[in-house]
């Protein structure tokens, strides 16, 4: 069974009464739940929870402490090229933008990488829009291998694509896929995404279970905050992190929180997210998944960003640009969104480690497993 | 109504009986008459040519029963293919309950040939329910084998020792895409109930049945144990008091807002 | 001629088949299962199987299990 036929047993309308209706008794029995599925997550993200936000905090730091002690893994995204042919109405890359549009070339690749490399990143993420004949698996290939070398991980931020182009992409040294779903709510997603490929809203739902088939180490998912009410959002999206959980259990699942950010375009959010709402979600769906990793990127403040530290968070970006080449250029006017927190790596590694935290700049290499490393061993 | 489905199957009875260890079939058709079950498992064996017995067949009325013929006395994986293809040539639907066990004294199930014969029998198009020890891991390697469900064991067969893997068997039920069986081991209706507590999805009893006094008359007492725990896992448990927290340390920072 | 039935040597008259053999031991063929030869005899085909010497026969029927 698919997700989508996991997710169109739920009403909406259903869903939405239920988190409503959540009382503190259904907080509290969710709260000490060993195994806690579907009927738990609604309690946690409801209106009742909210009052017992520092509790919900409290148990998802300690779930958090116990199976991630003291770390965060610090990743960069790596903006490969913004030309995009959709026209995601809330995107700083849609075609409608008249932003300037930029491929990288090899050199402008290694440039980027090298420098995150020298900046102490080991976990890159490489971002792409969507631009069928431009921006392909043979593009994404060419940098997988050109970056190789600099980094022990590679995900990607792109496009979906079918299971077969994943498997092509691993050999290449891809061990990460991220697609954010945007918005879990089918009407609106047709609204906000007039054209293009990704007007298929079931082709993307399913590209974690085909990036899962393919055997990607890391899946990470998530909804465009700002876009729906939060609420459905987060179970949806807690929905998928559980189902895809237990069917690719081999994998890591990821959940982001992306809160929508000043685009270029002028785009303003649908549903304001407040940061008690975030703080709801990210506990939330540390109880939900005690396992998971939970990636926050510069787009919030640093100021936000220190503050959710303790409480489920794993993952984060340093320093990031989200223009193509504007590592080493410094150019920064095509960018995607502007980011918040400008602290460089390096300061940010040093906040951590102030407030006893370890950053982490590797914790996998997946070259001792690789066919290059292989032969290179069996040469000697 | 709240059912059970195995491989697209409807239940409305989570209790599956075994048909062991009774002192007679009378006492055997009663205690299944009494469970409400209509899942009963049966066992193949050698016929004693010399020494012909009555055919226990005739005390379980097909129609109401599914036949669900076990591979015990299997000690690996070839023998469990073959027993389960005996089985389906004596007339039973293709369903197995699938059993290797090659350890004689506590009858443990053996993961490895129990994965092997799943293979294979979902392949020759049965709908395996395996017998395995509570092991998360396993349960997804079978599950992925295309087994029907995964069928945990409590504690060896034969013990009433109870939901001795208790641990082990919520991560299964946390985990598992397939409905979850608890088998083996339980000895009291309350073993059953905290089973469908935890969330189980149906148990399988055998021993505790056959070796009461009264078999039909524990096997009321077991359906009730089932619908008990079942009605309670989806009322709602209530749960250990929650500490409330007096300050807030973690998400003071919220009220600038 | 001889034949293994069940782990016992037995002896059966020439061009005996599944079925007749099942009925010369009181056996009911819609009760039992057949392997000849570790291969799983059907039951519609009792009737035309023949059985030869020194074949290996399994005959097994349900009890009670858990």
């Amino acid at each position: 069974m698919s997700f989508i036929d996991v997710i169109r047993q739920y009403d909406p309308q259903d869903v939405r009464q239920r988190i409503e209706n959540a009382t503190g008794d259904d907080v509290n029995r969710a709260l000490a739940t060993e195994h806690p599925g579907p009927q738990e997550l609604m309690a946690l993200l409801s209106p009742a929870a909210e009052e017992k936000i520092e509790t919900l905090a409290n148990r998802a730091n300690q779930t958090t402490l116990r199976r991630f002690g003291r770390t965060i893994l610090l990743y960069a995204p790596l903006y490969l090229s913004n030309v995009c042919q959709n026209g995601c109405v809330y995107c700083g890359f849609s075609a409608e933008n008249s932003v300037p549009r930029k491929t990288l070339t090899d050199d402008e690749i290694l440039a980027d990488a090298k420098n995150l490399h020298d900046q102490g990143f080991r976990h890159i993420l490489l971002l792409t829009g969507e631009a069928k004949g431009e921006i392909g698996v043979d593009f994404l290939e060419n940098a997988i291998r050109l970056v190789r070398p600099w980094f022990s991980s590679i995900g990607l931020e792109v496009f979906p694509m079918a299971a077969d182009d994943y498997r092509r992409l691993i050999d290449a040294g891809v061990d990460t896929l991220t697609i954010y779903q945007e918005t879990y709510d089918e009407g609106l997603y047709a609204e906000l995404h007039p054209y293009g490929q990704k007007r298929d809203y079931a082709w993307r739902l399913a590209t974690p279970e085909r990036g899962g088939e393919a055997g990607l180490r890391r899946i990470g998912i998530g909804a465009l905050l700002g876009l729906g009410d939060f609420r459905l959002e987060g179970f949806f999206t807690g929905l998928h992190a559980l189902y895809l959980a237990k069917r690719f259990w081999r994998s890591q699942i990821t959940v982001s929180f992306p809160r929508l950010r000043p685009a270029d375009g002028g785009f303003q959010p649908l549903h304001l997210v407040s940061d008690r709402n975030l703080v709801q979600l990210i506990c939330t769906l540390r109880l939900i998944i005690p396992d998971a990793g939970l990636v926050l990127s510069t787009r919030e403040s640093a100021q936000l960003r220190d503050n959710l530290l303790p409480l489920g968070i794993t993952q984060m970006s340093a320093g990031s640009c989200t223009a193509p080449g504007g590592y080493a250029s410094g150019e920064r006017h095509t960018e995607q969104f502007a980011i918040d927190d400008d602290r460089s790596p390096a300061d940010f590694a040093a906040m951590l480690r102030d407030k006893g935290y370890d950053p982490v700049w590797k914790d996998w290499d997946g070259l001792f497993l690789s066919k290059e490393a292989e032969q290179a061993g069996t040469g000697r | 109504m709240d059912r059970l489905t195995i491989a697209g199957r409807e239940f409305s009875s989570r209790l599956m009986v075994g048909t062991g260890k009774f002192s007679s079939n009378a006492a055997m058709q009663a205690a299944i008459e009494a469970s409400g079950s209509e899942i009963v498992t049966v066992a193949l064996r050698r016929v004693d040519i010399e020494n012909l017995q009555d055919d226990m067949l005739a005390h379980i009325d097909r129609e109401k029963y599914l036949l669900l013929p076990n591979t015990s006395g299997a000690r690996d994986a070839d023998e469990a293919v073959r027993l389960a293809r005996l089985a389906r040539a004596a007339g039973c639907e293709p369903w197995v309950k699938l059993e290797v066990t090659p350890d004689p004294y506590y009858l443990l199930p053996d993961p490895i040939e129990t994965l092997k014969a799943a293979e294979i029998l979902v392949k020759d198009g049965f709908t395996v329910l395996p017998y395995i020890n509570a092991d998360p891991v396993l349960a997804k390697h079978l599950q992925e084998a295309g087994t029907a469900t995964v069928m945990p064991l409590g504690a060896p067969i034969g013990t009433n020792k109870g939901v001795r893997t208790r641990d082990q068997i919520g991560i299964i039920i946390e985990q598992a895409l397939v409905p979850v069986v608890v088998d083996a081991g339980l000895g009291a209706p309350s073993h059953a109930a905290e089973a469908m507590e935890m969330g189980a999805d149906a148990v399988l009893v055998n021993t505790a049945l056959a070796v009461a006094r009264d078999p039909a008359a524990m096997s009321i007492a077991f359906r009730k144990g089932v619908e008990a725990g079942r009605e309670a896992f989806l009322a709602g448990l209530g749960s250990e008091k929650i500490k409330a927290e007096a300050s807030s340390p973690l998400t003071g920072f919220l009220r600038d807002e | 001629m001889q034949i293994t039935l069940n782990g016992h040597c037995k002896e059966v008259t020439d061009n005996t088949t599944v079925a007749e053999l099942l009925t010369s031991l009181g056996l009911d063929p819609t009760r039992v299962a057949i392997e000849l030869n570790q291969q799983v005899i059907s039951r519609e085909r009792f009737g035309d199987t023949l059985i030869n010497a020194g074949d290996s026969i399994e005959i097994v029927q349900f009890v009670g299990g858990g």
